[in-house]
């Protein structure tokens, strides 16, 4: 009990990775009718928003030390980062210690802008085009991307660490009365949360706002909203730096579990594809669904008492289940009638 | 079959084997002309020519070829490490075995059409690399890469550190050294290895050629173009399209094969979803659909990918050592961009001019340039006729 238990956690925040990236993949889907191959590279993008963020509060200006002398007694260099001298040494230190959290902002903000340029510089040449055009030129772009990344950043992974607030595991067991076996990261306690806020807040905007309720008509029936007068090209412009700025997000705040490298995007993105897929395209609630079953079923997979049994099934689970239910459900889990289908 | 090629058909594969033979003394002006580029150029040619057999005809977009690649490889390694250095059981058993993969990943993947198809060939190719590199490393040996070992000398030895070779044993051949593949005797490295894969290209292309001018072509066509149609007329495709699956599973076996006959170790990379990508790339730069286009996109990609991946700095300001000083430094910042190791970068933006404004591919450009020429010239012959007769 135990076990499983425990297993479903960590399941939960794989999932909300997934879910966040599929969510936003289902979103320009539902839209624009584009397959957005480059979407993996915005998740990793995002994560580098925090790394950047990271370097920023870093920026630092060499003096000579007071205190600190080598062993002839000469004053060693030491570096003091702007922010300690500007605001002294508390502030600075709060602020790299919080600077995941914090560049969700960054993210939100820089990712959203590249969005809303790549739409209008690229995808929306695209919307006539044949799906494999599609699929091939955001392909070209993701490894653009990924390369100007690993330009700057290099080909290492950048370790990012949690505010200390959230060091070490969480007794989440004893909370609800199974003993001390279940401990959890905190960390991913709080990505859980945090990607399950998100998407509630998605699905919030899109049901609850009238723009979010043109967005809807628009995926039904673009051409009867457009008749109305409703330039329904532009929302769907911003729902693009809505679903990019998500997949931002979902990168940002996932850097404390996976140091952020550049070819992380398309590792996420052959995921979330699938999972898509598997939720059924075009269906937001599908897509989330997926997401968090095929996460926990991945987490599953790779207990060990399943994979003595079955080896290698950690590896190929979440493949394997893409097939199978692609042959038996040919919608995926929750899919619209009528989404490519020709 | 033979009776529709026309007698252009006839020149152009004449043509076509000629290009190919002369490659590497026509190479030489670029710098191109090295047996393991020329041999990389081949091999990828004929992994295009396949791939275009699939995509260019029917339309169906895998992003899963690289698999076979993979299988081919490794089928060819363990014919070597098994049975015998020559490498024509090792060719004959892997376009075997990917024909048997692609015909029980065709099955199930032809199922769906559009992107439902891209993603499970995507879903089998990955389930192959992440298997190779997990559970199947007995038989993949991992990360490492299967390798051909000197045979060994007793049966305590694993078969991944010594090899049986039982073919070669039997017929008493001596190994000294490192074991080198070969046909008949004929070792397979350098130009030797070169001129195998470039005559088994030539046969390819025939074959492609073949394909395209047969009925089995036109309907591969057909579903391209509209395969409700073709299902309102009462035929069945998709026993056509698991043949043509299956045919460019073939070819993609065959260059893995030839992958490891060159150079006799098998690694999982070669199975990795971007090596898919690659081939995409490849066809789409030279044409899809077109004959000539995939092989000459494969070679302009190779070609490309060794010369870019190998300038460096220097290289840059010896090219730019005419242009003032200021100048010259700007340039050499902005193209080390994309030289070196940002060859891939010049990879994606390759990918993306050629998808945004010539989605022909090269083929398409050279018609669009020859019908301008064309133009002009039909423009001056009716000037000439306009000359020739008053105007009445």
């Amino acid at each position: 009990m135990d076990a499983i238990f425990l297993q479903i956690l960590n399941g939960l925040d794989k999932g909300g990775a997934y879910a966040l990236i599929a969510l936003g993949l289902t979103l320009v889907f539902g839209t624009l009718g584009v397959v957005n191959f480059a979407h993996g590279a915005l998740f990793m993008m995002g994560s580098f928003c925090a790394v950047t963020l990271n370097r920023i509060f870093n920026i630092s200006f060499e003096r000579v030390s007071e205190t600190e002398v080598d062993f002839l007694g000469n004053p060693l260099k030491e570096k003091i980062p702007y922010l300690q001298q500007w605001f002294g040494a508390d502030v600075s230190n709060f602020l790299l210690e919080w600077s995941v959290p914090m560049s969700i902002l960054l993210a939100i903000v820089v990712m959203g802008i590249v969005g809303v340029i790549m739409e209008r510089g690229l995808i929306k040449h695209f919307y006539k085009r044949p799906h494999a055009d599609q699929i091939l030129v955001t392909f070209g772009l993701a490894i653009i991307l990924q390369e100007l990344v690993r330009h700057y950043f290099g080909a290492n992974p950048i370790p990012q660490s949690a505010p200390d607030a959230f060091a070490g595991a969480a007794n989440v067991g004893a909370w609800i009365g199974l003993g001390d076996n279940v401990i959890y990261p905190w960390w991913r306690l709080i990505y859980f949360v945090f990607s399950a806020l998100v998407i509630f807040g998605v699905f919030a905007f899109l049901q609850f706002t009238t723009f979010g309720m043109v967005v809807r008509a628009g995926m039904q029936d673009r051409e009867t909203v457009g008749l109305l007068g409703i330039n329904i090209q532009r929302r769907f412009t911003i729902v693009f730096g809505l679903a990019a700025a998500v997949a931002g997000v979902a990168g940002a705040m996932y850097t404390p579990v996976l140091p952020p490298d550049y070819h992380m995007g398309m590792d996420f993105l052959v995921l979330s594809f699938v999972v898509v897929v598997v939720g059924g395209m075009g269906s937001l609630s599908g897509a989330v669904l997926a997401g968090f079953l095929l996460g926990i079923l991945q987490s599953f997979a790779s207990m060990n008492e399943v994979k003595s049994i079955l080896p290698g099934i950690d590896q190929i689970i979440i493949y394997l289940v893409a097939v199978i239910i692609l042959l038996t459900l040919p919608r995926g889990l929750m899919g619209r009638k009528g989404v490519m289908e020709d | 079959m033979l009776s529709t090629f026309t007698r252009n058909d006839w020149l152009l594969l004449i043509g076509f084997a000629i290009i190919i033979l002369v490659l590497p003394w026509a190479l030489q002006p670029i710098g191109a002309a090295y047996p393991d580029l020329l041999q990389k150029i081949a091999i990828f040619g004929i992994f295009a020519i396949g791939f275009n057999i699939l995509f260019g005809l029917t339309g169906y977009l895998s992003f899963g070829h690289a698999a076979f690649i993979g299988i081919g490889s490794y089928v060819s390694v363990w014919s070597f490490k098994l049975l015998t250095m020559n490498v024509l059981p090792a060719v004959i058993l892997s376009v075997g075995m990917a024909a048997v993969f692609a015909f029980l990943i065709g099955y199930v993947s032809l199922r769906r059409s559009g992107i439902y198809f891209s993603i499970l060939t995507l879903a089998f190719a990955q389930m192959s690399y992440n298997l190779a590199y997990s559970v199947l490393t007995p038989i993949t040996n991992g990360e490492t890469g299967l390798q051909v070992r000197a045979i060994r000398d007793s049966a305590a030895v694993s078969l991944r550190d010594g090899d049986v070779r039982l073919i070669d044993q039997a017929m008493g051949i001596q190994e000294i050294g490192v074991p080198i593949t070969n046909f008949f005797g004929m070792k397979m490295s350098g130009y030797p290895g070169f001129y195998f894969c470039a005559v088994l290209l030539i046969i390819c292309f025939f074959i492609a050629m073949c394909i395209t001018k047969s009925n089995f072509g036109m309907m591969l066509k057909a579903i391209k173009s509209n395969q409700n149609r073709l299902n309102y007329t009462g035929i069945h495709t998709r026993p056509y399209l698991i043949s043509a699956f299956v045919i460019s599973g073939m070819y993609a076996g065959l260059a893995g094969s030839l992958l490891a006959v060159t150079d006799p170790i098998a690694g999982a990379e070669r199975m990795q979803w971007t090596a898919s990508g690659e081939v995409v790339l490849m066809t789409i730069l030279g044409g899809a659909g077109t004959l000539v286009g995939p092989v000459l996109g494969a070679g302009l990609i190779k070609y490309a990918e060794q010369k870019v991946s190998s300038w460096n700095e220097g290289i840059l300001h010896q090219a730019f050592s005419g242009l003032p000083d200021g100048l010259q430094n700007f340039f050499v910042e902005f193209f080390s961009f994309f030289v070196g190791e940002g060859w891939h970068l010049t990879l994606g933006f390759l990918f993306m001019v050629i998808v945004i404004f010539l989605p022909g591919g090269l083929m398409e450009g050279a018609r669009r340039i020859a019908s301008i020429f064309r133009k002009q010239r039909t423009d001056k012959a009716d000037e000439a006729n306009a000359v020739g007769q008053p105007a009445e």
